[in-house]
């Protein structure tokens, strides 16, 4: 084979990119449905897939499994085969893996509608599928590791040591964390019972956001930033002691979730400090992140993919110091069970990982379609509407989460509870009005992107990009 | 070798870069979470914690085919306030016979865990059918389907029940011999009304927190 004849497998890469903007409309829509329902509850029309709980847990699924990772499998493929200078190891297993991958969301999501759920937080989907993953993820692995064992260039560049991370320990999460005796086809028993079943959930839980949602995601950004910014990463260095503490510190964070919980105490203070240590490596990162773009202000006034960017580096920032915060036992006691939670993980969601995916789909795919983006003002458009409609997403929940706790703890002189439960659940009502009006306008936006990366691919085949060659590769990285 | 010089070793070799990945991020589980599959006091029972009969396992499973621990909680905190309003905190011990856990991380609704006999079984299937005709501000849903089928229509009782002995729940073979006949004649919402009454009845209301 000459060396002309070499091309980066793109084909695969605009394929997920697909999917995960499909996921991210229709998961999006979905969360939208059920904050309409908390306000109207007849909206469910006394059907059973229509109803909360069900349509709840489809939200959750496909956000973080259909949108989430079908974006981190795009951006991994596009950035392992440009940071080795090799087209993808074994690109049929990566097709494979692509649509056995949308498969399992697209069957599971039903599943979940149908009510079958093994009710484990991001780990609902029944045994079947639970195998399906793991098969499918054991390919994502032999895919990513086998380009990186092929590459051409010596050293490992810091995005894929995130995605690598992402790979190796959801495996090790989502294996332990899924196991069960199975009764029928669609319902199984977990391995441990109550209060052990609860840590190890949490394990799982906590780490599927620390290293699928945190660290899949900074992969992304330690490659499209420097990119679209165009300078180099700021640290080095600081690179490397973030990724090692944070791979260290983050998975033993889970307890935090269960505070005053019926579990060991000591598991409880030790989740709790290791949560606050968080803070530095989560930190580190963005600070790197921001000092790489400092530089480079001009295009950060004119760039939308730069824009969205940064300013889901910002939202990081903000979700990676508020998560350390609750994790402390008096902040917890008021915020655990309320709304704040949810604020907390849709700062995260909608202002970390949905924006950072925006901004690098807006890079990524007038690259693969070979022409400039359809339009920049609809691009620009849609960033004010997403970063409109997170604000008072998250502005709704803080507001309702911070009354719900501090008036169910709410105790009179005599010490009797001041408030009943559902006094209190009635004046939450305009916060999920609120709530409603923003996940609709970032929804919108979200929308208008579709739209705009419909047109800019329509019609175009993905543009073949040709590897570096090998001389030309030691200098260009 | 300085700090620089090791990473360069890692970062130059893939297998080396996988294995030190999955050892970094192995030490917190291995020294925090481990311990507790092995802990005795969290999977001995209480005194009066009992498994669950089929007709309630059935309604548990359906609690979960509902996704109820979406918004509602199954774990009073050992906090005054909620113990005020919810009673006796949870115990460890209370939970052995829950697989999964159903602690749920959200109160859109109020915490379960002490519902049981808080409620007469006609207030349950009122207010499941139709929440809003007892409490006017409810935004919980209705589930007018659960009193339309029967509880025993998946005809996988005995499966379950065998599949928990299997994990050391102990059911005798009369148990597992009758569980069909318990479940004649019930719809699911006499199920799952009959796991709501014995949620958190292991621990009395009337033992001090």
């Amino acid at each position: 084979m000459s060396e002309t004849a070499e091309y980066y497998r793109d084909r695969v890469v605009t394929a997920l990119v697909m999917f995960s903007i499909i996921w991210a409309v229709l998961g999006m829509l979905a969360g939208v449905y059920v904050a309409a329902e908390l306000v109207w509850p007849q909206l469910d029309f006394g059907q059973p897939w229509l109803s909360y709980g069900r349509l709840r847990t489809l939200h959750t699924n496909g956000i973080v499994f259909g949108f989430g990772v079908s974006a981190l499998m795009a951006t991994a493929f596009y950035s392992v085969q440009r940071t080795s200078h090799v087209p993808l190891f074994a690109p049929r297993l990566a097709w494979v893996v692509c649509y056995a991958w949308q498969l399992v969301v697209l069957v599971g999501g039903i599943s979940l509608l149908m009510g079958v759920n093994a009710s484990k937080e991001y780990a609902e989907l029944e045994w079947p599928f639970d195998i399906a993953i793991t098969l499918a993820w054991v390919g994502f692995a032999v895919v990513f590791f086998g380009t990186i064992a092929t590459r051409r260039i010596k050293p490992i560049y810091v995005s894929n040591w995130f995605y690598g991370g992402l790979i190796i320990v959801i495996a090790m999460l989502h294996i332990v964390n899924s196991l069960a005796i199975p009764v029928t086809l669609t319902k199984s028993y977990s391995l441990f019972p109550g209060a052990q079943d609860a840590i190890v959930q949490w394990w799982y839980g906590h780490n599927a956001v620390g290293f699928l949602l945190t660290g899949g995601f900074l992969g992304m950004m330690y490659y499209f930033l420097p990119k679209q910014a165009e300078r180099p990463i700021w640290s080095y260095r600081l690179s490397i002691v973030a990724f090692w503490a944070f791979t260290y510190s983050y998975i033993w964070a889970g307890p935090h979730h269960l505070h005053y919980n019926a579990i060991p105490e000591w598991v409880q203070s030790l989740g709790m400090v290791m949560s606050l240590i968080l803070l530095a490596p989560s930190w580190a990162t963005m600070i790197n992140g921001i000092m790489t773009v400092s530089t480079a202000s001009e295009k950060l006034k004119t760039d939308p993919a730069l824009k969205f960017i940064v300013l889901a580096l910002a939202f990081y920032g903000l979700a990676t110091f508020e998560g350390p915060m609750m994790a402390i036992r008096s902040v917890n006691v008021i915020s655990h069970f309320t709304e704040w939670t949810i604020g907390h993980v849709h700062s995260g969601a909608l202002g970390w990982n949905a924006l950072i995916t925006f901004g690098t789909f807006y890079f990524m795919v007038p690259r693969l379609a070979g022409r400039p983006l359809h339009s920049v003002k609809l691009a620009n458009i849609h960033f004010w509407l997403a970063l409109a409609g997170v604000m008072l997403y998250i502005l709704a929940m803080w507001g309702a989460g911070v009354s719900q706790g501090l008036l169910w703890l709410s105790l009179d002189e005599l010490g009797e509870l001041r408030f009943s439960f559902t006094d209190i659940m009635a004046s939450t009502a305009p916060y999920y009005l609120l709530r409603l009006v923003g996940g609709t306008i970032f929804l919108a936006g979200a929308v208008l992107m579709a739209f705009n990366l419909y047109m800019t691919m329509a019609g175009q085949a993905t543009v073949r990009v040709s590897p570096p060659s090998v001389a030309a590769g030691e200098a260009a990285a | 070798m300085n700090g620089v010089g090791l990473h360069k070793k890692l970062e130059e070799n893939t297998g080396l870069l996988i294995f030190g990945i999955l050892l970094v991020s192995a030490i917190g589980g291995l020294v925090q979470i481990l311990p507790s599959l092995f802990q005795d006091s969290l999977m001995t029972p209480g005194e009066n914690t009992r498994v669950y009969a089929p007709l309630e396992l059935v309604g548990r499973d359906l609690y979960i085919r509902e996704a109820c621990s979406t918004c509602h909680s199954q774990q009073i905190r050992s906090i005054l306030a909620e113990v005020e309003r919810y009673g006796p905190y949870s115990r460890s011990s209370e939970f052995v016979y829950d697989r999964p856990f159903l602690w749920g991380s959200k109160r859109t609704g109020p915490d379960l865990h002490r519902i049981g006999g808080k409620y007469t079984d006609v207030w349950h299937e009122i207010h499941l059918t139709d929440p809003r005709a007892v409490v006017p501000d409810s935004i919980m849903p209705a589930y007018p389907w659960l009193a339309e089928r029967e509880a025993g229509a998946d005809g996988d009782i005995v499966a379950k029940l065998t599949a928990l002995r299997t994990l050391g729940h102990p059911y005798t073979d009369e148990d597992i011999a009758g569980a069909d006949a318990a479940l004649e004649g019930m719809t699911e919402l006499d199920a799952i009304i009959a796991y709501l009454q014995m949620l958190g009845t292991a621990f009395g209301r009337e033992e001090a927190p």
